[in-house]
């Protein structure tokens, strides 16, 4: 057993200081001081949890609990949130056929277009999410096959990136950047929406897709090597990752605040998830400055650019669209839970009251049965 | 001799296997052949175990060789090697910090036995060099050496006495460092060395160097001529200082380590406390806990990955080392992997925490002014902190009856002569009742014989005479003797120091001085002793046959002016009274008996004429026995048997000892759950049982059937006949019948002793022991002490002893029981040097296990659960997120929070609570024993309540993972609508433990202080601060920078505030409703309140 000689400590005792002492010395002619903390007397508060003093406390929290939930679960409920699985497993669905047909080198992309109604509309901004399920941002190999120094813009990262990236680190003897695993894996799904307007024309709606990232990802933890003045010199000599299509830094060669390593979606993604099932932000559709709604109800088109890859590990991708209050998404179970707490503890109050009546004041509450 | 020869013959090499040569002051000693200077140790004294060069090495080695660090080590090393979840950091940090600490604290230690060294061995002394005084460190004396001290000086290393200041080639030394006796020694220089010393050359041939302090057997031979036997009396000890002598010239036969004192100065064993015993039993649970977690990780991950697209997938391939390594051995380091990942489990902060609350804790204990006695102006000692928490355990106690419950200043209560009793009360002679059927013998024949009896008694000692040195002490005497008597006329002898190694031979010296016969003191081997009509007799002092405790007599050898030669001896009665003829002892041992039972030190006292040849004999033999290299104890011993036998019995005295203050309290206390030994404690209607030697002589049959029925009988009446004998908790309160036991020490030795059954005896023995209140074991050796311990010890339930005893004589006692308690009494150090703990009285016992015992346990034991409690409900959410990440080991926290969690985030509550918490006070503690048997059994650290922790942590464990796991289930959780990732998760689960676990111990604390309040709030403050501060900077030295603003940005998100306060408040509710519902525990924890506020 690993500690069962753990204080065989002969050697360290405090044992009377030295032979050459002989004792003599140890002993201490002095009257200890008369202090509070050497008489162990600090002055202290002696709090003493009885019925009556927890009392009150249960029925405090059960009366705040339950309010918070039902507001928690009212606005989770206000939150409209639409889904839609994109990913072709079966034969009706629009994106069968290039779920099936996928080849990584495929030069024609494969397009997809999924229709849907809303029932209602969708007030106020409207936030776009992928979400996918079964994949494993979270395993250690990925989580960790990363390089944030590179990321961070430190030239020389970018020429040898770091060995955690491996096997994503090189490619044809060139560094990739950026490198390794979560990188090489980014989402590169395309997302479109058309509102079908009953006459039958598609409006785009336009989606902003800046706004997606944490502010200090993008300002502070990601950072282009070199500022962001031509990225294409910056990144000469490394190699884009396997498996996309294009550079790092032809992300959005339309705007050079959101190329590159600083590029939003990218930075979304660099996040990893929690667990296998998980969304992330893809776009925001603005609130628009009148008074109709931002997604006003009706039909729907969703163009899908289908380019990631499910089916070999059962994958599963979805769009989400959402509303979001203070809370963030929807999410009905903190109010729930709230909901619960607080009736449990104010139940509990009631039937300590109970008991605290019958019994206690008769016998200081010694006999209360436990 | 024979032997010596026989070594003399064959040659040097085999003699130096058991003694050594040494020649005095160098100089070959021209008769005998070529001279090889002999090689000893220096006189450097090394207590110190590290030098600068070697502490690094050395101690690591020592620190390592634990099994503990050993096993962290071992972690931290399959960290470095293998590819694990964790850097190597998270455990490296942690076990860094422990073997620094502890190198630091042993280094300090080490760095002061270096400084005590050094002034040892560096104390100038003078040596004589070539007829030459010189001035020489203290460590470069050399065996051989001539060395001269002076008065009030220490031995810097053994000598044999050479030359002495004082005519009487005396000197007198005190050894009250070795062995805490205060009394000055007499020590006798060479005899024949009269020649100068320069010249002297002699060679001194001795033993082998060991340990006993009393025991020496040397010869001194002067070169040409005659042969001398030296024995301790000669040998003066490192260490023993010199006193009334001015100077004195000795010669260096041991030095440096090999000094007697050096030799005696070992480590005691280790004494284990049970509560570590229970923390390694749980650190077992854990373990097995940590193995089968890693096993189902492991074996999860392998079904996991069987899997299509699971093991590989297309966004998160293998490298290609990965890839062609073997199955098996991946599946190894797999489980190493977990093994790594969930080791905190196994704190190693747990072992540092424990050794501080326990070296912090001590301090308590020596601190505490209630220990301070103003008579010897000392408080309590602490020599082990190991056992604070065991003081709250003990069931049995054993005492020793002198000195430790009484007071040890004896006095002189009364004398019997010849079958009449002569009381001191009133200073007159009174026949008592009792005596008067002896039939009065004549008057003139008593008063010989209480003359007789007077001048054994003032002669039979080893008691010195104080000379005038101490003025001040006299002034203190004689106002003390005058208001003692009245106005009398002071007797001015009266006022005489005397000086004994044990008090009642001063209390018996003193009684015959009361009765006119005074010890005048010792000139020359001559006793000086004035007897009634003033006239001053002297006796010459021929042969001392010492005291000890397997012979438990003594005896001298005189010659009277008129050349009479008698042996006076006193001694037990039980080792008197085989030794005289047994019509005297009839007429005695009734008045012995009595005065035994109503609690004297009885001593009886029998004389000897001896004729010229007895005595030509007996000196013989003592001389040749003295002389004897091999075997000395046992010819004296048989030579002493053989002297003192046929003597006629002249009386036994009785001397009382007076019960140290309050020990009928303190001992009362202990009753309510423990059975004292050895004790008066027999309360009116207290049945006795006897077993003793008299009872057993009843029948004439054999010792052994007779104490085969008389066991059996009170084993009948005291286990058997109570009828509920289970229900012994319950018996204290009731009235039931209870028992006192008396045994004496030679019936023990039947019961121990007694061979095919005597397992069986014992048993009885011990099952009648446990049903009697009190048990009182008279007349013991030392070791027959030990073994009572020993026994209950090893009994059924091995319950905790505690022995506690002033005398060297109860060091076996105090060393075998699991607490072992020094008086810091009159009998000298040495109890209190083999002690755990030393008090200056008795009744300090009842603060020490009644208060400070049961807080420790308390805190200990709280501390012990709550340290695997939060590290359980640290790791399982890391565990059970291993279900969500493809059993990857990807932590669940960041390194920084797994490496600061024990050390910084929760640490320092529970350490402030483990020293400070009073979950009663000690008022009430002290005032109420019954709180006492609360804690009894271990009761805090017992399985069930351990069950209780671990299942708290589980819950919460659970709690806080499923918890944020449903919050997770959409992870835009802020209002922007961004969304969290998996640190987040993490972050989030650890803010909730660290609250959790800080605010279970809020609840947990009694008693709260401004230290309390500091350390809990101060910790979650520093939490806070740490998450910003970490997660607020971009650190160059880190790989990832994974916590980059994740606790800013949790903190933004209001869901994860309301799940945080959910959380907590939910993992603590089950332990508020059973605070509220359990029974109060301890009932008057609040009327007293106001004491401390």
């Amino acid at each position: 057993m690993m500690a069962s000689n753990y204080n065989a400590k002969e050697e360290d005792g405090h044992q009377p200081a030295a032979i050459g002492h002989g004792g003599a010395g140890t002993v201490k002619n002095k009257k200890p001081d008369n202090t509070a903390f050497k008489q162990q007397r600090l002055p202290a508060w002696q709090p003493i949890l009885t019925a009556g003093t927890v009392l009150p406390a249960f029925f405090v929290i059960g009366l705040i609990f339950i309010p918070i939930g039902i507001g928690l679960f009212v606005t989770s409920n206000n939150i409209k949130e639409l889904e839609i699985d994109y990913t072709g497993g079966d034969m009706s669905s629009p994106c069968y056929n290039c779920s099936q047909s996928y080849s990584w080198n495929s030069t024609k992309p494969c397009t997809c277009s999924v229709p849907f109604s809303l029932d209602q509309p969708f007030e106020s901004n409207v936030f776009m999410y992928y979400g996918l399920s079964n994949f494993y941002q979270n395993h250690r190999r990925y989580v960790k096959s990363r390089d944030d120094s590179q990321l961070n813009g430190d030239k020389a990262s970018l020429k040898s990136p770091s060995k955690e990236c491996e096997p994503y680190r090189t490619s044809d003897e060139k560094p990739i950047a950026p490198c390794g695993a979560i990188a090489n894996s980014l989402f590169n799904d395309t997302l479109e929406l058309y509102y079908i307007d009953p006459n039958g024309s598609r409006t785009a709606i336009p989606l902003v897709k800046k706004g997606i990232a944490w502010w200090t990802d993008k300002h502070v933890k990601f950072r282009n090597p070199g500022g962001n003045d031509n990225l294409t010199v910056v990144f000469q000599g490394t190699s884009k990752p396997v498996n996309w299509r294009k550079s790092v830094y032809e992300l959005d060669p339309s705007d050079p605040d959101n190329n590159g390593f600083i590029n939003e979606d990218f930075i979304v993604w660099m996040r990893t998830a929690a667990l296998p099932t998980f969304r992330k932000l893809y776009r925001i559709i603005h609130k628009k400055p009148n008074m109709t709604p931002t997604l006003p109800l009706g039909q729907y088109i969703l163009e899908v650019t289908y380019n990631y890859p499910v089916r070999s590990f059962e994958g599963r991708k979805r769009m989400i669209l959402s509303t979001i209050s203070w809370m963030g998404g929807k999410n009905p179970f903190l109010g729930i839970a709230y909901i619960t707490v607080g009736s449990v503890c104010f139940f509990l109050g009631i039937v300590l009251l109970i008991i605290h009546h019958k019994y206690g004041n008769r016998n200081h509450s010694a006999d209360i049965p436990s | 001799m024979l032997r010596r020869r026989l070594n003399r013959l064959f040659g040097r090499d085999e003699r130096r296997v058991d003694s050594r040569t040494i020649y005095v002051g160098h100089r070959p000693c021209p008769a005998t052949d070529t001279f090889i200077p002999p090689k000893f140790c220096d006189n450097r004294i090394v207590s110190s175990k590290y030098t600068v060069w070697n502490f690094l090495p050395k101690n690591l080695f020592e620190q390592f060789r634990r099994i503990a660090n050993f096993y962290f080590l071992i972690i931290f090393l399959v960290q470095v090697i293998v590819d694990t979840p964790t850097s190597p950091v998270t455990s490296g940090l942690p076990l860094f910090f422990v073997i620094t600490v502890t190198a630091i604290k042993q280094g300090y230690e080490d760095w002061l036995r270096h400084k005590a060294d050094n002034e040892v061995n560096k104390y100038l002394v003078t040596v004589l060099e070539d007829g030459r005084r010189a001035r020489k460190e203290s460590e470069k004396i050399k065996v051989g050496d001539v060395v001269e001290v002076v008065e009030d000086e220490t031995f810097p290393c053994d000598l044999i006495l050479l030359q002495s200041s004082r005519e009487d080639e005396t000197c007198f030394v005190t050894t009250a460092s070795l062995d805490g006796e205060s009394n000055h020694k007499t020590h006798y220089t060479v005899p024949d060395t009269e020649k100068g010393l320069e010249s002297l050359s002699a060679t001194v041939e001795c033993e082998q160097p060991q340990p006993d302090l009393y025991k020496f057997v040397t010869f001194f031979s002067l070169c040409v001529v005659s042969l001398r036997s030296l024995g301790p009396e000669n040998l003066l000890l490192k260490g023993a200082t010199l006193k009334n002598t001015q100077k004195i010239y000795g010669v260096a036969v041991y030095s440096g380590m090999e000094t007697k004192m050096a030799l005696n100065y070992q480590g005691k064993s280790q004494k284990r406390s049970v509560v570590e015993k229970s923390i390694n039993a749980f650190l077992l649970v854990y373990l097995c806990i940590l193995v089968s977690k890693a096993l189902v990780c492991t074996t999860l991950k392998y079904v996991w990955q069987s899997q299509p697209g699971q093991e590989e997938p297309w966004y998160n391939q293998k490298t290609q080392k990965e890839k062609d390594a073997n199955l098996y051995l991946n599946m190894f380091t797999d489980f190493l992997s977990f093994m790594v990942l969930f080791n905190f489990i196994i704190p190693v902060s747990m072992y540092v925490t424990v050794e501080m609350q326990k070296f912090l804790g001590s301090f308590f204990i020596s601190w505490d002014k209630d220990f301070f006695d103003p008579e010897i102006q000392e408080g309590a000692l602490v020599n082990t902190s190991d056992l604070n928490e065991e003081l709250g355990q003990v069931e049995y106690v054993f005492t020793d009856k002198t000195g430790t419950l009484t007071q040890n200043s004896m006095e002189f209560i009364e004398c019997c002569i010849d079958g009449f009793q002569y009381k001191n009360r009133d200073s007159s002679t009174e026949l008592d009742g009792f005596c008067v059927t002896d039939g009065p013998v004549s008057m003139l024949q008593q008063k010989e014989e209480e003359e007789l009896f007077l001048r054994a008694l003032c002669l039979c000692h080893t008691v010195q005479v104080k000379e005038s040195t101490g003025q001040e002490d006299w002034v203190g005497d004689q106002v003390d003797g005058v208001l003692g008597l009245d106005g009398e006329m002071v007797h001015p002898a009266e006022l005489r120091g005397f000086i004994a190694s044990s008090p009642d031979e001063v209390a018996l010296v003193k009684g015959a001085m009361k009765y006119g016969f005074t010890f005048l003191g010792m000139e020359s081997k001559n006793m000086r002793v004035m007897n009634r009509d003033k006239d001053v007799e002297t006796y010459e002092l021929l042969h001392v046959l010492n005291f000890d405790p397997v012979r438990r007599r003594m005896s001298v050898i005189v010659r009277s002016k008129c050349g009479d030669i008698m042996l006076f001896c006193k001694g037990a009665d039980s080792s008197i009274f085989p030794r005289v003829r047994q019509e005297e002892v009839d007429r005695i041992s009734m008045h012995v008996e009595r005065n035994a039972t109503v609690g004297y030190r009885t001593l009886c006292v029998a004389y000897k004429l001896l004729s010229s040849e007895e005595y030509a004999q007996a000196d013989a033999g003592l001389r040749e026995a003295r002389l004897a290299l091999d075997d000395r104890e046992e010819k004296l011993m048989a030579v002493y048997n053989q002297v003192e036998t046929g003597m006629s019995l002249i009386g036994a005295t009785a001397v009382e000892d007076r019960l140290q203050e309050e020990a009928a309290e303190t001992m009362e206390m202990e009753t309510a759950k423990s059975t004292c030994y050895a004790c008066r404690l027999f309360q009116r209607g207290t049945e006795l049982l006897e077993l003793t030697v008299r009872t057993l002589e009843d029948g004439g049959r054999r010792r052994e059937e007779r104490l085969h029925e008389v066991l059996l009988d009170y084993h009948k009446r005291a286990v058997q006949d109570p009828p509920p004998v289970k229900t012994r908790v319950t018996s204290w309160t009731s009235a039931k019948q209870d028992y006192g036991f008396i045994i004496d020490g030679a019936t023990l030795s039947l019961v121990f002793n007694s061979s095919p059954d005597s397992s069986h005896y014992k048993s009885l023995f011990l099952q009648i022991c446990q049903n009697c209140t009190t048990v009182l074991c008279c007349r013991m050796a030392p070791l027959q002490k030990a073994q009572i311990v020993n026994m209950v010890k090893n009994s059924k339930g091995s319950p905790i002893t505690l022995s506690i005893g002033d005398g060297a004589n109860d060091v076996s006692m105090i060393l075998e029981a699991h607490i072992g308690i020094g008086i810091k009494g009159k009998e000298g150090r040495q109890a209190v040097r083999n002690s755990d703990y030393a008090i200056p009285k008795l009744k300090h016992l009842k603060k020490l296990l009644l208060g400070h015992g049961h807080l420790y346990y308390v805190r200990i034991a709280h501390l012990v659960q709550y340290f695997f409690y939060k590290n359980l409900c640290f790791i399982l959410p890391q565990f059970l997120y291993q279900f969500f990440c493809g059993s990857s080991q990807q932590p669940l926290y960041d390194a920084a929070y797994l490496t600061m969690y024990n050390i910084c985030f929760t640490s320092m509550p529970i350490l402030a609570y483990s020293l400070l918490e009073q979950h009663i006070c000690m008022e009430v503690l002290m005032s109420n024993a019954t709180l006492y048997r609360d804690v009894a059994k271990n009761a805090m650290l017992r399985w069930s309540p351990f069950l209780y922790w671990t299942l708290l942590g589980v819950y919460q464990g659970l709690l806080f993972f499923f918890g944020v796991r449903f919050l997770f289930s959409n992870p835009a959780l802020q209002d922007n609508g961004q969304v969290f990732g998996n640190w987040s998760y993490g972050t989030i689960v650890f803010t909730v433990l660290v609250f959790t676990v800080t605010l279970k111990l809020a609840m947990d604390t009694r008693h709260w202080t401004w230290i309390n309040h500091f350390v809990i709030w101060g910790s979650l403050a520093f939490y806070m601060f740490f998450s910003f501060f970490w997660g607020g900077i971009i650190w160059p030295f880190l790989r990832q920078q994974r916590l980059y603003f994740v606790f800013a940005n949790m903190l933004r998100s209001v869901s994860a505030w309301l799940v945080i306060i959910l959380l907590i408040l939910l993992s603590l509710l089950p332990e508020i409703l059973l605070l509220v519902l359990r029974k109060p525990r301890w009932p008057h924890s609040r009327q007293v309140r106001y004491t401390h506020i």
